[in-house]
């Protein structure tokens, strides 16, 4: 709050605060998400190695 | 298939929020006795409104659950209410940010509708312990199908009984939107509607995303491989 | 359903006058926290809001304390399968339980309300014993009912005691809001003043709302 009151007028800081709060959130979230997708990916490549190895046999 | 319609949907929800924020910065007149930091109102406000409507809607699907014994209707739940959760982490962090800006306070008592929010957050906080200390798949669906309907019928009175309990000492913009300037007004509920759309795609998008998992799942059982899958502590 | 609401809290009362596990806890701990709170607080004596806050926190603290043996005997002796087998409505079990439930606060309150008024509690407070009593019975439904609730949702998981506790406190926090409204101006030093109606309101809407859910629910509790 020291630093935001130095570089914007009165307490656009807290307002600037809150908005950043919120769009943390969502940016974490995507990130879980992410993470999640990727898990997903690396399952369904498993699963089509195997699928394609036992086609082979 | 819950990935369906989600583009359009994603592309509403960046359109609406984004013209929301620019509305309530660029088009809403400055509040007279607050200044800037009433701004927050338009973020604040949307956010603890969804959640507590994430929330119900938890208990709704519940209800749902236990009438037919889905458990499709349990996961629509536990996503609802983990949504839910997170929104409201957000409630909390803003709604004290505001409280400081305007007040002066970190944490003000006196607010009714941020120490209801509190209130209802901790008991929330209880779902996944509460959800994940039960074993037996069936049983946990079941189980925590009771505690979002309790909660969820909780919400409203706790909401009164914390209401009654406040003086209304300070003024204030929340609870009393019909008193809101036109513009204002505007700018809110396209904020609120702007909120509750980013809730559904959030919601939709764990949907897909649990619904590919459990599909997946049962593939790999239906090939004989059960082992290896990741695993991770959510309901199926 | 009545006549089995009745066998089955005959059951529970003679468990509870066999083992004497809940009241004599639940008796010795408020006692022990209106002491604590003597020290907690550096107060000789106690009166309106702040008297009504002990008596209240101490009650509830007590009932979750009683909450987390509510459904042992069931649990750990495997009583409720047999419960399970016989052919009676599961709803009367819980009817059952929040009854005994709401007994033992009462019989507790017997003995700790007069300990408090005792201890604590200032000069000029002890004038409106009929308006406490009204106070108490609704909170004590509210308790019963909602602490049951809580104590069934609990009782199958691994970590029962601390559940009922994190579950009941937040769960019953409009039932303390009402309680203590209602009871501080009781308590005033000087002499109780009247209870305003609206907390008397709150409370019984609690009871009625919170008494109807857990009837509607608790069955998905035990269906096994």
């Amino acid at each position: 709050m020291i630093i935001a009151s130095n570089t914007l007028p009165g307490d656009s800081g807290y307002v600037a605060a809150a908005y950043l709060v919120f769009l943390a959130i969502v940016l974490g979230y995507v990130a879980i998400m992410a993470i999640r997708a990727a898990r997903l990916e690396r399952d369904v490549v498993e699963i089509a190695e195997l699928v394609e190895g036992r086609a082979h046999e | 298939m819950y990935g369906k319609g989600l583009r359009p949907l994603s592309l509403i929800t960046c359109v609406a929020l984004t013209g929301a924020f620019a509305l309530a910065f660029f088009y809403a007149p400055m509040d007279a006795d607050q200044g800037i930091s009433q701004k927050i109102f338009y973020v604040h406000v949307p956010m603890a409104i969804v959640a507590l409507g994430g929330f119900v809607a938890g208990g709704l699907y519940s209800i749902a659950h236990l009438r037919t014994g889905d458990r499709g209707y349990d996961l629509k739940s536990y996503v609802a209410i983990h949504l839910s959760q997170i929104l409201a982490v957000g409630t909390l962090i803003t709604g004290s940010i505001w409280a400081r800006a305007s007040w002066g306070h970190w944490w003000v008592w006196d607010e009714p509708t941020l120490v209801s929010f509190l209130i209802v957050f901790l008991l929330y906080c209880c779902y996944q312990p509460l959800r994940f200390s039960i074993e037996d798949p069936e049983r946990q669906a079941r189980y925590a199908s009771v505690f979002a309907i309790t909660a969820g019928a909780f919400v409203p009175l706790n909401f009164l009984a914390v209401r009654l309990a406040q003086s209304y000492t300070h003024p204030r913009v929340l609870g009393t939107t019909d008193g809101l300037p036109a513009k204002m007004a505007l700018a809110f509920y396209i904020a609120v509607v702007a909120m509750a759309l980013l809730y559904v795609t959030l919601w939709k998008y764990e949907m897909a995303s649990k619904h590919a998992r459990n599909r997946l799942r049962s593939i790999r059982r239906g090939l004989g491989e059960d082992i290896g899958l990741t695993r991770s502590a959510s309901p199926q | 359903m009545r006549s089995t609401v009745d066998a089955l809290l005959r059951k529970e009362l003679r468990l509870e006058l066999r083992n004497r596990e809940a009241i004599p806890a639940m008796l010795l701990f408020s006692v022990t926290t209106f002491v604590v709170f003597h020290f907690g607080l550096q107060r000789d004596s106690v009166d309106g809001a702040l008297a009504a806050g002990v008596l209240w926190v101490t009650m509830l603290f007590a009932a979750m304390l009683g909450a987390n043996r509510l459904f042992v005997a069931e649990t750990e002796g495997g009583a409720l399968d047999g419960l399970l087998l016989a052919p009676i409505d599961r709803t009367a079990i819980y009817v059952a339980k929040a009854l005994a439930f709401g007994g033992f606060l009462v019989a507790v309150q017997l003995v700790a309300v007069p300990a408090f008024y005792l201890l604590l509690l200032g000069p000029g407070g002890g004038d409106a014993v009929l308006g406490l009593i009204a106070v108490l019975a609704l909170a004590d439904i509210g308790i019963a009912v909602a602490a049951t609730l809580v104590a069934g949702l609990a009782t199958q998981t691994r970590s029962r005691e601390l559940l009922v506790s994190l579950l009941g406190l937040p769960l019953l926090l409009p039932v303390i809001i009402g309680a203590a409204r209602a009871t501080a101006p009781l308590f005033a030093a000087g002499g109780a003043e009247s209870i305003p109606a609206k907390w008397l309101l709150v409370l019984g809407l609690y009871d009625l709302v919170f008494g109807l859910l857990a009837f509607a629910v608790f069955d998905f509790l035990l269906e096994d």
